[in-house]
Formats: C-alpha cells, sequence, structure tokens
C-alpha cells in the first residue's frame, strides 16, 4: 500500500459558537470532501468542572469524522499531538478497514481479525502512520476569552510540529484565525512545513462578541481547495481522496 | 477518546473467545493510559499481570512489542508474553485483552528513600545496561519513566514496553517530564540520545521526586535545579554532558558513572576504616579503664577487710 495524504483540520476553541451556519453540518461536509475535523476544547486552568457550550466539540468532531477532546491549559501541548495522531490512524485504519471489507467481505474490521493475523494488520497500519503525508490547517478561536491563552496555544502548535516532522512522512501546516470582521477567518501563517517561527502570531487581533465557528469553518475547507492549482493536480491521484473519511 | 476504567471485582472470570483460556482476577495493580491491569490466576494455578483495554490497535502493538522483547538475545528486557485474546464482557461488548509475567516488586521512589547517594548511581547504571541491549537490537525504550520501572530482587526491571519504538522513527508516547522535545533539549525521533535524556531525568527526580516545570526558560531551570540538588552532586558532570550532546550511547554513560561510583565508594570506605579504628582505640581504651578500676576497686575492697 502506498502512503498517501492525510488532511485534517484542527479546531482549537472555548467555547459555543453563536454565530451562522451550524458547525456540525459544515464538520460532516468536509468529511465528504476528505478532510478530518478534529476539535480541542481549551479549559483555564481555574475553571472547575464543565463549562457549558462544550458539548459541541465533541458533536463537531463526530460529525467530521475526527476526534475530540477537553483540556486544560497545562496538557494542551500533549493534547494537541496526541488527538492529530488518532486521528491520522483512524483515517488509516479506516482505508485498511476497506480494503479488509473488499478481501474478506462485509463487516470484516481490523477488530474482528483474530489475534495473530490483527497483529499483522496493526504494524502495518504503524508504518503508514510514520510514512503517510500530513496537512494539518489549524484553526484557532481568537475571541475575547481565548487571550490570554494563546500563548499556550502557540508553544502547543510548536510541540505539534515537533512531534510531526520525527515522523519519517512530510508535514504541512498552516494556521487560521476567527473571528476576522471581513473575511470570517484570517490567514496567520501560510502552508509549511515548520511551526518553528510563528514568534508574532496573534499578535495583531481584532475580535468581536461573536463566534462564527461555522463559517470559520466552511472558509477553512476552502482554505484547503484552495491550494495552489499543482498541489491540486497532485492530490487528485491521492488514495485516500475518495475514501470519505 | 474516553477512558474507561474496568472496575472488575476480585474473582472476575475472564474468557478469551479465540483460546478459549480462562483467567480469574485476583486484584487491580493499576490503570495506564490504554487499559488497566489485574493480578490474575490461571486456570493451572500461575499467577500473571493481565491488561485490558478498547483500543485494540494499540494493544495489538504493545503485544508484538512484548513478543519482541520478552527476549532479546537471551536478555530479558520486558516482561514475558503469555497470551492474547478478546473478551466479551456479560453485557456482549469485545474487549481486547493480554496477559504476560507478573513481575512482583517496588517502584523506584519507595525503593530508593533512605538509601544513599550511590544508589541512584548504581541503579542508572542497571538500567543503562538493559538499555545498551535494547539499542543494539534496534529499539529505544521511549516512554522512560520511573512510573515504567519496578525493582524486584534488586534490578530494575521494565513493566510497560508500550513506548518503545523502532530507531530512526518518530516517539509516539513519552511523559513531558522525561520527553528532551519538552525541555528544547532535541527532537521526538527515537535516538539512543532520546533514552539517555530521560535516564539523566529520572535522576533528577530522585533529587525532586515531586518533579518540576520548565517555566519560560528551560535549560535555565534544568541547570539551576541540577546545581542546587545535593544527592546530585556527584553526578551534575554526566548529567550535563548528556543534555549538551556529548554523551552518545548507553556504554559511555555506563562507563562515566561507574567511574564516578569507583572512586566515591573508595574515599568512602577510607573514610569509614578511619572512623572504625578511631572506635576501635576508643574502645580499648575504655576497657584498660574499666580493667583499672576494677583493679583499684577489688585492692581497695581487700584492703578493707584486711
Amino acid at each position: 500500500m502506498k502512503p498517501g495524504r492525510i488532511k485534517q483540520i484542527l479546531l482549537l476553541t472555548d467555547g459555543c459558537s453563536n454565530h451562522g451556519e451550524d458547525p456540525v453540518v459544515v464538520a460532516a461536509l468536509a468529511r465528504n470532501q476528505g478532510i478530518t475535523v478534529n476539535v480541542i476544547g481549551v479549559l483555564d486552568d481555574r475553571q472547575n468542572g464543565k463549562p457549558q457550550g462544550l458539548e459541541e466539540v465533541e458533536s463537531i468532531a463526530e460529525a467530521g469524522g475526527g476526534v475530540s477532546q477537553i483540556v486544560y491549559q497545562k496538557s494542551l501541548s500533549q493534547t494537541v499531538q496526541m488527538v492529530t495522531r488518532q486521528a491520522m490512524t483512524q483515517t488509516i485504519q479506516g482505508v485498511v478497514n476497506k480494503e479488509l471489507q473488499e478481501i474478506l467481505g462485509k463487516n470484516q474490521t481490523i477488530e474482528e481479525l483474530p489475534p495473530e493475523q490483527r497483529g499483522e494488520v496493526v504494524e502495518v497500519v504503524d508504518e503508514l502512520g510514520e510514512s503517510s503525508d500530513l496537512e494539518v490547517l489549524v484553526l484557532v478561536d481568537t475571541s475575547a476569552s481565548m487571550h490570554h491563552k494563546l500563548p499556550t496555544v502557540k508553544e502547543a502548535l510548536f510541540d505539534l510540529s515537533l512531534s510531526l516532522n520525527a515522523r519519517s512522512g512530510s508535514n504541512q501546516f498552516s494556521v487560521y484565525a476567527f473571528p476576522d470582521p471581513k473575511k470570517t477567518i484570517t490567514k496567520m501563517v501560510d502552508w509549511t512545513p515548520e511551526l518553528g517561527e510563528i514568534h508574532g502570531i496573534f499578535s495583531k487581533l481584532n475580535s468581536g462578541g461573536y463566534t462564527p465557528t461555522g463559517p470559520a469553518l466552511k472558509e477553512a475547507v476552502y482554505a484547503f481547495a484552495g491550494k495552489p492549482l499543482m498541489e491540486r493536480m497532485r492530490n487528485e491521484e491521492d488514495p485516500y481522496e475518495e475514501t470519505g473519511f | 477518546m474516553k477512558k474507561q476504567v474496568f472496575d472488575l471485582s476480585p474473582g472476575s472470570r475472564i474468557t478469551g473467545k479465540w483460546n478459549g483460556r480462562t483467567y480469574t482476577t485476583i486484584k487491580k495493580l493499576g490503570a495506564g493510559a490504554c487499559g488497566t491491569v489485574f493480578l490474575c490466576r490461571s486456570e493451572q494455578g500461575d499467577t500473571y499481570a493481565l491488561k485490558v483495554g478498547e483500543d485494540s490497535s494499540r494493544m495489538m502493538l504493545e503485544v508484538n512489542m512484548l513478543k519482541k522483547f520478552s527476549k532479546v538475545q537471551g536478555v530479558k528486557l520486558g516482561p514475558s508474553f503469555v497470551d492474547v485474546d478478546d473478551w466479551i464482557n456479560p453485557s456482549g461488548r469485545s474487549f481486547p485483552f493480554y496477559v504476560m509475567e507478573y513481575v512482583d516488586g517496588t517502584p523506584l521512589p519507595e525503593f530508593l528513600k533512605g538509601k544513599t547517594k550511590d544508589w541512584v548511581g548504581i541503579f542508572a547504571i542497571q538500567l543503562l545496561t538493559d538499555l545498551e541491549n535494547l539499542h543494539h537490537a534496534g529499539y529505544v525504550f521511549g516512554d522512560l519513566k520511573t512510573e515504567n520501572l519496578l525493582i524486584s530482587s534488586s534490578r530494575v526491571r521494565w513493566i510497560d514496553v508500550g513506548g518503545v519504538t523502532a530507531i530512526g522513527r518518530a516517539i509516539k508516547e513519552y511523559t513531558e517530564f522525561y520527553d528532551r522535545g519538552y525541555w528544547n533539549l532535541g527532537s521526538r525521533k527515537a535516538e539512543a540520545t532520546y533514552d539517555l535524556f530521560a535516564v539523566t531525568m529520572i535522576m533528577m527526580e530522585m533529587g525532586y521526586p515531586k518533579r518540576f516545570d520548565k517555566g519560560s526558560h528551560p535549560y535555565k531551570t534544568l541547570e539551576s535545579k541540577l546545581a542546587s540538588s545535593s544527592v546530585l552532586k556527584p553526578y551534575r558532570r554526566i548529567i550535563q554532558q548528556c543534555w549538551k550532546g556529548k554523551i552518545q550511547n548507553a556504554a559511555d554513560m555506563k562507563r562515566a558513572l561507574s567511574d564516578i561510583l569507583m572512586k566515591r565508594s573508595g574515599t568512602n570506605s577510607s573514610r569509614v576504616q578511619k572512623r572504625r579504628s578511631a572506635k576501635e582505640s576508643e574502645n580499648r581504651e575504655l576497657a584498660t579503664l574499666t580493667l583499672t578500676a576494677g583493679v583499684v576497686f577489688g585492692v581497695s575492697v581487700l584492703s578493707f577487710f584486711l
């Protein structure tokens, strides 16, 4: 099996969307385009219990075929890399399961194989996770309540790049922030293989009192599609493109 | 991503769907990132550790590692592998589980309580000996931390090989305190030096059992913590060399550590000897004094009767 290109949107937010279309619907749409949507809900370190509005975090990821997690700021770095990796594995497993079903018949998944064969298949999945090319578009909620969390977010993104660049597969990252009064989302970092040099990111922010998560997600999907023509042409031969994950 | 904790009461029976073997739980040993470990008894009456979880793929990768590392070139690195299967619970859900050797031992911090500084070094040397074997086999341990280590009959044992990674690949499982990436001191690529860094942090933990955060200047934090710990004083130079990437493999670090220990125990023993001889001469004096006093007393008693 040839390692393919895996596409993910990573949404970092701390609250409930309150403007524009339903982000859950948009996430489902992204999934149809072969883009997985992962969501991380970022809590204040002092916050107690589960705050309101964060149930949405789970629903968006579920619709987007991705992984969700709600965490305190201090464990953000480790969570960001874990969620990204887990979603990658899920995508690959989805593809492998599909192949298995073609060979062994309906409803056959990795989990249902006898331990011996399962052991061999998970090695293949693991190998693909190491060598697949990955594109992550990070979408950061920069509304007022997120402001003081942004230094942690920046650190977590640097850490994500460190983790993923230890793999043999190539990586592409881009960072967008929302809300933006004119374009819904603002490009902070264009596609780059490393998120090392992101000083000054999030320094010029203008935020209103609303959180248009749905429209922002939609723009993010467009941002994926709007990659340079050459890139798109290469992607057309992508085996993951048609899997619907 | 929800973490399920399996609360199986003692005496629960877990039967494998494929191999048909049954294990009876005795008690819960602990809960890890991807499963819960129980002490259990097989039908033959042997005790083992049994791990039950949800993420079948991850559990299977661990089994693959266990199988590989039950024995590397005749050296036992992890617990021995016993069985792998799926368990259908009473409500009909399937959970993967595997069975391995039960390593009975003492957690490292507990073991080192009340022990001398030398033990930090001795223990690190043991750890490095095993790491040397593992690295030669083409793997790094990855998630090396005190929770994954036990001291069993004065020997360090690894109880969780879930983080073992082929050299050259990306480290997937790590704990920030022991991870050089977290401290800005290197990549997360599986290299021998990745494990060596974790060894230095395990040593640091001996000086700071509660661990510490990196702060805004990670390297400065490390340096100042190292400088202000008396337990770590003898090892300061080696640890620093390791952080600066001057020690490249387990064998070199082991050699450097044993040099220190030999030197230290040398000076120590001479000091002890000196102290002992001082005490002996004291005793002799005391004996002489008692004897003289006794004689004087005897003479005086005698003279009283006379």
